[in-house]
């Protein structure tokens, strides 16, 4: 079923001053409420990226002191929450929810209010989420009212991020273009369809688990669910893995499509790439059951039964999404053209990719019961290569797409560098995590922090100085890094160098139109006839692969 | 700029429909999320010391839960009605079946609302109470949302939208999936507890 939609009303140009504000408060404009989603994003990401830098200094010796004692429990607490439902999530969703709506030919998203009632949601959720924490709410906290407002607000900020997925779903299953069909999208399309579908799943489980929770802790009994504590034990998959899987979905399928657009060609073996893409739904399965998934340690002790009941699971839950992402991940880089010119977004996908295929790989070591790694800091590292695995593909989301968001271009001798910085960044971030992971480095998804506690009193016999270190320095480094690119993106954005309409010499609907996108995206409709259907209009087109 | 072929007219569009849909899913999600819990609670508390999941002085009234299953076969006949009505522009009965379909969401509100006040039981009573106020309030929040949907699609229609049967259909697939949830639930909760 395919239509086009005409633009709500009251998303016409801003005026000036009260009028401009009033206008993007009320905004129906897709690209206006993804860029409020992505420039939030990226302010909580400058503010969060200091507290991890802060808690990783913190942890480099046990005799530090750089954070008081009774506030690590919250830091830790901003610290996940804040990277999780506040940074990774929103700044892929809003780049979808300002890029989709053009790549499927579409004038609007379905059911604009909807999305930007959404965004306001999960604004205030946000907000008051963190405030919450910060006044000693929030997961482990002491405040009781404050603990109670910190899961309302999640609840809020995770209802609102619903919302705009239910938009945005809605929008690619209904409102393509004449003759794209679903195998027609285009592969970052494709991507947020599969992350939409199966956050409409995910989300309301974490969401209910906190409604439970809220109901216990505000009516205080014997039951263990009175308390807040099981937030990070029984219900925090809802904030690391297979949870944050789904969220990294769009990163494959931004891969995909700068390489596609790179090497001015049709994808090859685009149905194995697409189905690739798909297979990684199935983490939605580990958030359904809410239950772990591993494979205990001593598996080879056990009975053949219990070795099927092990493996069943374990191999829906993360060999499926990992394969998925392998096969999406080596297939595209391994269509990479040689000599194909340098993309700057094309860096940004390949760095974004290989960040968020270690998350994926991670996952399913970190699962597998005789690796020893449960309770350690490698759940830590897994979760912040795919957190920075997604920073890094929103940054190169606003090179690729910018010119289509604000009609400029973001200067690529500028940008590059910083590429290589986030990822080397990201990279020092997570892998140390790892590694201190297996030499039983205590980690939790919310750790509770008390005198001589083990997140920041570790014991063992690695060297915990040298893996914290490195992974302070890389939080530092990231932070440094996305402090120049918002600086260059504004500078960008305010007097960069204009943008044409197709600077990239695209393949996708998006390319078709201005530089920006007017209001209602498309002047006439269009009918697609392939995947790539501007490369059919151009001379070095390709007939096959349709 | 690149010219692409024009297109033809837009064939008539689904969005409400597949919106209700993807909504609905979102909330089997929800109450789905809630009964693996409630089940994970209930086998712990079987194998436990006390042995038992619902407290022993706490009576679930079974007569008024059947009654809310059974309310649901109407809810979804008016709302089939509904649909047969839009599509043959009959405003009266069309408004008739949306007016019963709303009325009926009303009284299994109701009817839950009276559980709740036969019940009498504390939240504070322990896991079980916890488990079973978020799942029926949950429920409730969705029959509410139902026939707020429901008053909104009559006065859409009654105030001369009745070429939008979209919305009428989708009303109906709304209360199917509602009544497919409630089912699931009405067994964990009230007849296997």
């Amino acid at each position: 079923m395919t239509t086009i939609d005409t633009h709500a009303t009251g998303a016409a140009d801003a005026g000036a001053g009260l009028a401009c504000v009033a206008d993007w408060l009320t905004t129906t404009d897709h690209k206006r409420i993804g860029r409020l989603y992505v420039g939030t994003s990226l302010v909580a990401l400058v503010g969060s990226l200091v507290v991890a830098a802060l808690l990783a200094a913190e942890r480099i010796s046990t005799s530090s002191t750089i954070v008081d004692l009774g506030s690590l429990t919250q830091l830790f607490s901003v610290y996940r929450f804040g990277l999780t439902y506040v940074v990774m999530l929103p700044l892929l969703l809003g780049v979808a929810v300002a890029v989709v709506p053009l790549q499927v030919g579409s004038r609007a998203i379905a059911f604009p209010r909807t999305a930007m009632s959404g965004f306001w949601a999960w604004l205030l959720g946000a907000v008051l989420a963190i405030i919450s924490i910060a006044a000693n709410g929030g997961p482990n906290g002491g405040n009781k009212r404050f603990v109670d407002l910190f899961l309302l607000s999640a609840i809020l900020c995770i209802g609102g991020l619903l919302a705009t997925t239910v938009s945005l779903a809605t929008s690619i299953l209904t409102t393509r273009t004449p003759g794209m069909n679903m195998r027609r999208v285009p592969l970052f399309t494709w991507s947020v369809l599969v992350m939409a579908l199966g956050l409409v799943i995910a989300l309301p489980v974490v969401a209910g688990d906190l409604l439970i929770l809220f109901i216990g802790h505000k009516y205080p009994s014997l039951s263990e669910l009175s308390g807040n504590r099981v937030l990070g034990t029984t219900f925090a998959f809802g904030f690391s893995q297979t949870t944050t899987l789904l969220f990294a979905v769009p990163v494959l399928g931004f891969l995909a499509e700068v390489v596609a657009t790179a090497n001015r060609s049709r994808t090859r073996q685009r149905g194995i790439v697409l189905a690739g893409i798909g297979l990684t739904v199935s983490a939605v399965f580990g958030v359904a059951l809410q239950w772990p998934t591993g494979i205990r340690s001593g598996f080879s002790s056990l009975s053949g039964g219990d070795k099927v009941s092990d493996l069943l699971p374990f191999a829906l839950v993360h060999l499926l999404p990992l394969l998925g992402a392998f096969l999406a991940v080596v297939l595209t880089l391994g269509s990479i053209r040689k000599g194909v010119k340098l993309h700057p977004a094309l860096v940004f996908g390949v760095l974004a990719a290989l960040l968020t295929f270690d998350g994926f790989l991670g996952n399913a070591l970190a699962n597998i019961g005789d690796a020893g790694l449960a309770g350690t800091s490698f759940e830590e590292g897994v979760w912040l290569a795919l957190v920075y695995g997604a920073v890094i593909a929103g940054m190169g989301a606003l090179v690729h797409w910018g010119p289509k968001l604000w009609g400029r271009l973001i200067p690529m001798k500028a940008v590059l560098p910083l590429a290589l910085l986030t990822f080397v960044g990201g990279t020092l971030a997570s892998l140390p995590m790892m590694v201190a992971g297996f030499a039983d480095q205590p980690g939790a998804v919310f750790p509770v922090v008390q005198d001589g506690d083990s997140v920041v009193a570790f014991s063992y016999s690695g060297p915990a100085s040298l893996w914290n270190g490195l992974a302070a320095a890389g939080h530092a480094l990231v932070l440094l890094s996305v402090l120049a690119f918002v600086a260059l993106a504004l500078r960008s954005f305010l007097a960069g160098e204009k943008a044409g309409d197709d600077p990239w010499d695209g393949l996708t609907l998006e390319w078709a139109t201005t530089s920006p996108a007017p209001a209602d995206n498309f002047a006439d409709l269009h009918v697609v006839q392939s995947a790539e259907p501007l490369l059919d209009l151009k001379p070095s087109n390709g007939s096959d692969a349709r | 700029m690149i010219a692409l072929p024009p297109a033809p007219a837009p064939a008539p569009r689904r969005q409400v429909l597949v919106g209700t849909a993807i909504a609905s899913a979102a909330a089997a999600a929800a109450v789905g999320g809630m009964l693996a819990v409630w089940l994970r609670l209930r086998d712990q508390a079987m194998h436990g010391i006390e042995g038992t999941w619902v407290p022993k002085d706490v009576h679930v009234p079974m007569v008024p839960a059947n009654v809310l299953l059974i309310s649901l076969l109407p809810i979804c006949v008016f709302g089939q009605w509904a649909v047969y009505s839009a599509k043959r522009g009959d405003k009266a009965h069309t408004g008739l079946a949306l007016g019963l379909v709303g009325l009926l969401g009303v009284a299994f509100i109701n009817a839950q609302a009276y559980i709740w006040s036969q019940m009498g039981l504390p939240v504070t009573q322990g896991s079980f109470s916890i488990m079973f106020y978020a799942v029926t309030g949950t429920i409730t929040a969705l029959a509410i949302a139902g026939v707020v949907f429901s008053a909104i699609t009559a006065f859409r229609f009654l105030g001369g939208r009745t070429s939008d049967h979209e919305s009428v259909s989708a009303h109906a697939l709304y209360w199917y999936a509602f009544s497919t949830i409630f089912s699931v639930l009405w067994f964990v909760v009230y007849v296997t507890k």
